[in-house]
């Protein structure tokens, strides 16, 4: 196979040329590192390549596929890693200068996971400042521009990962989605973005954000491929006491083209207002006709309080990640400011000097939000909608299987477009957002382009776990589209 | 909700941020903003509802009490912008 | 002017659990600088708890022993606030749904000055409320040098319980009298080894003052680093006269936090982490909520000793002991343990009692020995108060035996009495020839005797004692020197 050939397979490609021995995993990463190094530079996709780290775990892995011995079906397959997951020796930025020379002495539990599944990592991918952004213009380091139009956005925040697989840079990559952070940024570059439930994968070293709204997932280029991933990614871990104990299915079976006779889905209709672009609105309810078309059973239904979920998630969000972020004080790692005496003058300088605006804003929010006299204003109240929020999904998955809507209301913007006003930011992640406060699964799938040639996406919520459902109307939604 | 300056600053401050005072007012706006946008949260009749704490009900988990062997200090203290090979160091802290 | 002192305690004890509250590290104490740290506990960028469940058991095993309810639905708060010696940023800690609420101890106090030394003294009964026993982390330590401050984190994650009191203490000696006992019991309870030089019982205590019982509380200041009982009682009275000297004047007290100076024997006001009083709790989310059903109360229940009070009240009442002894027994749960399988293995209660009182109490402090390390068992203490109690070896043979025991000789009672010749002769036939050859080899006391001086008597016995190398039984020589004398 020839290089572009090789860019082009899917990851499950990938390991099947590597079972077949049509190439081997020192080639193709290889192959994928010298893509880095000639397109890269347009994408920004990258902050940290590990070329000497990926080679050696490659030819490991030519070494145990010559002894018969693979460690999972995708063993010696390239993938890119968000940088906010704890890689032990390789460089952990969240894209922030105050982590700029951050080199964990540890290892987060799904970087363990796909080494012992012999995934070789190509490096560490760009991404909203500390999570914080919908576009990956809030990284300290650089833009990453969006494959399909370069002019754009790749989305956010994980952005850097999304770019990354658009742009056949990697055969997949590692996103995290505390707000919408895999599927906007899947959707905006065309590729297919699994939030799994909340707890279905560890959180143990990835650095958090919002703790109770973090999930990890795979973006990747088809269903089957995410599939793949999540079997790998999922399960309990002792170290994540918030990760769930329930057995791990076999998600690559349900990732394959069936009916879905049977199966009830729902089309919520607050996500189908008039903040919705007339050209994404098309596209979702034209793949609804798909589905029906596949034999599934398609009905509008309602979530009275979607309008609730965007304030709630800032909320908690905010409040999280002040939380959270209170750790950077420039005494134990990160950056530490040149200009300061006293114990007091470094932890606000470097931390003035660390963070940029919008990790300042929502810290600030954060703040204010928990600040006596405000609490139960504001914080508690978001804990209370989130009981409602909640219930009001389960309400409608005592009717559906699943619920479908768009994934943003519109495509990838311009880059600069959404600095100067946060709230309208904001707004685009308010077709994402209610999943993670109400800790389902979703996933997002290319279903069309808008008159740009902008990628549109459609989004599936699944209840909690119910991954395998997802993965079974997306691997329908995606054949359909092929023989469309 | 209008934001003051002064709740600007005292909100900075324990957060431990110091603005300067182009993002004072640039902040003061933008919060003022978010602040009235989180407020949307106040037309909902949330009487007697539970909050949730956590996004999935699991209760009790717990680790076994056990030692493992700790991590060597010197990768410990590697990352500290100043060590002394046995302590991170700061300036004089009176307490 | 005369005001009334008002106090309330906060006390924190380490727990007795192997590792660390969320991570694997040891909590041993005493290792050098930041040997005993990990990604988890330094709070590096990513890290999770993992709660040790031990924390949570030992903590409601000490409110248990301390009269509290248990909140059986319970979770962990996170509380904010900027300091070096805390990497998160914020302690992981319980707010308002701590583990234990609700609690008190009933302590004999004794009268007077805690500190004079005096043993006895009378007692007064008084119920002391326990406010809420919670979980938390510990912080690290700061290293204070001339320039610079050095962070040691190996404390950091050690497990504590924080008891927070009622304001319910009128003196030092009350409070005294509550921490020796609560100290007594959370050993007992085997919840904390509470050893205030290591550390690992602290005592911050909130102090105000008011013209009497009827008004209402004064402004309130907290001392902190108060590292042993004395301190404490030392600390109290310090802060006691301090603020009735600013009152006397007119002033006002400043709701400050001190920091007590044992060594200089003096308190000042704080500056640091207590600048902003807003630590924005909220619900951890890290850390699942925590739910005691009855079934794992029952069997942390189950699983805790007979607490000092009780065992107390049953060894005065079911063995005749005096109050002084069961208190001593009591003092600590190995030598109560130790006292009852002797009792159990034979031993009358008094008897065990007398032996462990003096013998025991002068070996163990002659050898350094803890009452959970003696070189006797129980059984073998049972064994030697039957052995003079049978008349078998004298009172100071079974001294004899304890000497040799505690000294390192590892052999029997039994053996010990052949070996040393300890054995009482009590052949009658063999005690009446050395009486008759006594009787006839010193007419002068005999003669008294005889005259009617009873003193007489004792010198006699003497010389059969020392004819037979002191192992003749003294009753039996008494017996028939008085027939022979007849």
């Amino acid at each position: 196979m020839n290089k572009k050939e090789l860019l082009s397979l899917t990851a499950a490609g990938c390991a099947a040329a590597l079972a077949a021995g049509t190439v081997t995993s020192v080639e193709l990463t290889q192959t994928y590192l010298d893509a880095i190094e000639e397109r890269d530079g347009e994408i920004g996709a990258y902050l940290t390549v590990a070329k000497e780290l990926a080679l050696s775990s490659a030819a490991a892995s030519d070494g145990r596929r010559a002894a018969g011995k693979p460690l999972s079906a995708l063993d010696g397959v390239p993938y890119a890693m968000k940088d906010n997951v704890c890689t032990q020796g390789v460089r952990t930025t969240c894209a922030s200068r105050m982590l700029e020379n951050f080199v964990p002495p540890y290892s987060a539990t799904i970087y363990q996971k796909l080494n012992a599944a012999g995934c070789v990592m190509l490096g560490k991918v760009n991404m909203d400042e500390f999570a914080m952004g919908s576009s990956t213009e809030t990284s300290y380091f650089k833009k990453t521009r969006n494959p399909v139009n370069t002019a754009r956005v790749p989305g956010g925040s994980s952005g850097g990962s999304a770019a990354a697989v658009a742009a056949q840079l990697a055969a997949f990559a590692i996103g995290t989605d505390t707000g919408g952070s895999i599927r906007q940024p899947a959707s905006f570059c065309g590729v297919v973005g699994m939030k799994p439930t909340y707890g279905r994968v560890s959180r143990f070293g990835v650095v958090a954000f919002a703790s109770s709204l973090d999930q990890v997932g795979p973006l990747t280029r088809t269903v089957e491929d995410s599939a793949l991933v999540l079997n790998i990614l999922a399960g309990q871990d002792p170290l994540d006491a918030s990760s769930l104990p329930h057995a791990v299915p076999d998600y690559a079976k349900s990732a394959r083209p069936a009916s879905l006779a049977g199966l009830k889905i729902g089309l919520p209709e607050e996500y189908f207002g008039p903040g919705i672009e007339e050209s994404t609105r098309k596209a979702v309810l034209h793949t609804a006709e798909l589905l029906k078309a596949q034999g599934a059973v398609v009905e509008r239904c309602s979530l009275p309080l979607a309008d609730y979920a965007l304030p709630t998630y800032y909320i908690i969000s905010s409040a999280e990640a002040c939380s959270n972020l209170g750790r950077y004080d420039g005494i134990k790692y990160g950056h530490r400011t040149k200009e300061a005496r006293t114990l007091d003058e470094i932890v606000t300088r470097s931390r003035s000097e660390g963070f940029g605006d919008e990790v300042k804003r929502r810290i600030l929010l954060g703040t204010f939000t928990l600040s006596s006299g405000y609490y139960d204003a504001y914080y508690k109240k978001a804990q209370q909608a989130r009981t409602l929020i909640m219930q009001d999904y389960a309400k409608a998955f005592e009717q559906f299987d699943c619920l479908l809507t768009p994934v943003s209301p519109c495509t990838a913007w311009e880059f600069g477009r959404m600095s100067d006003d946060p709230l309208e930011m904001y707004a685009a992640d308010i077709c994402t957002v209610s999943v993670n406060v109400a800790g389902l699964c979703a996933l997002s799938l290319p279903c069309g382009a808008d008159e740009q040639g902008l990628p549109i996406g459609a989004q599936l919520i699944g209840r909690p776990l119910a991954e395998e459902t997802l993965y079974r109307v997306g691997a329908a939604l995606e054949a359909a589209r092929k023989e469309a | 909700m209008k934001i003051t300056k002064e709740q600007v600053e005292h909100v900075a401050s324990l957060a431990k941020l110091s603005l300067s005072e182009e993002e004072i007012e640039r902040l003061r706006t933008q919060m003022g903003g978010m602040i009235a946008f989180a407020d949307e949260i106040n037309t909902l009749n949330v009487a007697s509802v539970r909050p949730t704490t956590h996004a999935i009900a699991q209760k009790n988990v717990f680790r076994e009490d056990g030692c493992a062997p700790s991590y060597d200090r010197a990768v410990m203290l590697e990352n500290a912008p100043m060590q002394d090979g046995e302590c991170v160091v700061v300036p004089r802290v009176v307490e | 002017m005369e005001f009334e002192t008002v106090i309330g305690l906060e006390v924190h004890a380490e727990l007795s659990t192997q590792s660390k509250i969320y991570c694997t590290c040891s909590t041993a104490f005493g290792a050098s600088e930041n040997t005993h740290i990990c990604p988890v506990c330094t709070g590096m960028p990513g890290v999770l708890p993992a709660l040790n469940k031990s924390v949570v058991e030992y903590c409601v095993k000490a409110g248990l022993a301390l009269n509290c309810k248990i909140n059986q639905y319970s979770r962990q708060d996170r509380k904010h606030y900027f300091y070096p010696d805390l990497p998160k940023a914020f302690q992981t800690s319980q707010y308002d749904l701590p583990l234990c609420y609700d609690g008190y101890l009933d302590i004999d106090v004794p009268e007077g000055d805690p500190l004079d030394g005096k043993a006895q003294k009378s007692t007064y009964r008084k119920r002391f409320g326990i406010t809420r026993i919670h979980i938390e982390e510990d912080a690290g330590k700061l290293l204070h040098g001339a320039g610079s401050t050095r962070i040691d984190y190996n404390r950091c994650g050690v497990p504590l319980i924080e008891i927070v009191t009622e304001p319910d203490f009128r003196t030092a000696g009350e409070v005294h009298a509550f921490l020796t006992m609560l100290r007594s019991i959370l050993i007992y309870a085997g919840v904390s080894n509470c050893r205030m030089e290591e550390g690992s019982m602290r005592c911050d205590v909130n102090l105000s003052l008011r013209p009497g019982p009827d008004a209402p509380f004064g402004t309130r200041t907290e001392t902190k680093n108060i590292a042993s009982m004395s301190a404490t009682v030392r600390a109290i009275e310090y802060e006691r006269k301090r603020q009735k000297k600013v009152l006397e004047k007119g002033g006002v007290i400043t709701q400050d936090t001190m920091r007590w100076d044992d060594e200089r024997g003096l308190n000042y006001a704080m500056r640091s982490k207590e600048d902003a009083h807003d630590y924005f709790y909220f619900p951890e989310p890290d850390i699942m909520p925590i739910e005691v059903d009855d079934e794992w109360l029952g069997r942390i229940k189950a699983s805790l000793p007979e607490l000092p009070n009780a065992r107390r009240e049953r060894y005065m009442a079911d063995y005749g002991l005096p109050a002084y002894d069961a208190g001593f027994l009591t003092g600590e749960r190995a030598l109560a343990e130790y006292f009852d399988d002797a009792v159990a293995a034979g031993a009358p209660p008094k008897s065990a009692s007398n032996w462990l009182m003096s013998d025991f109490a002068r070996l163990t402090n002659e050898h350094s020995l803890t009452w959970d390390a003696l070189p006797l068992s129980p059984e073998d203490l049972a064994k030697c108060i039957a052995l003079v109690e049978s008349g078998k070896i004298s009172r100071t043979s079974g001294s004899k035996i304890l000497d040799a025991v505690f000294s390192g000789d590892t052999r029997t009672p039994d053996e010990l009495v052949a070996a040393l010749g300890l054995a009482q002769v009590s052949d009658e036939g063999a005690i009446r020839a050395m009486c008759e050859e006594v009787v006839a080899n010193n007419p002068k006391p005999v003669a008294d005797f005889k005259a009617g001086k009873e003193k007489a008597l004792t010198s006699l016995v003497g010389q059969v004692m020392k004819a037979s190398k002191g192992k003749a039984n003294p009753a039996l020589v008494n017996k028939l020197l008085r027939e022979l004398l007849a």
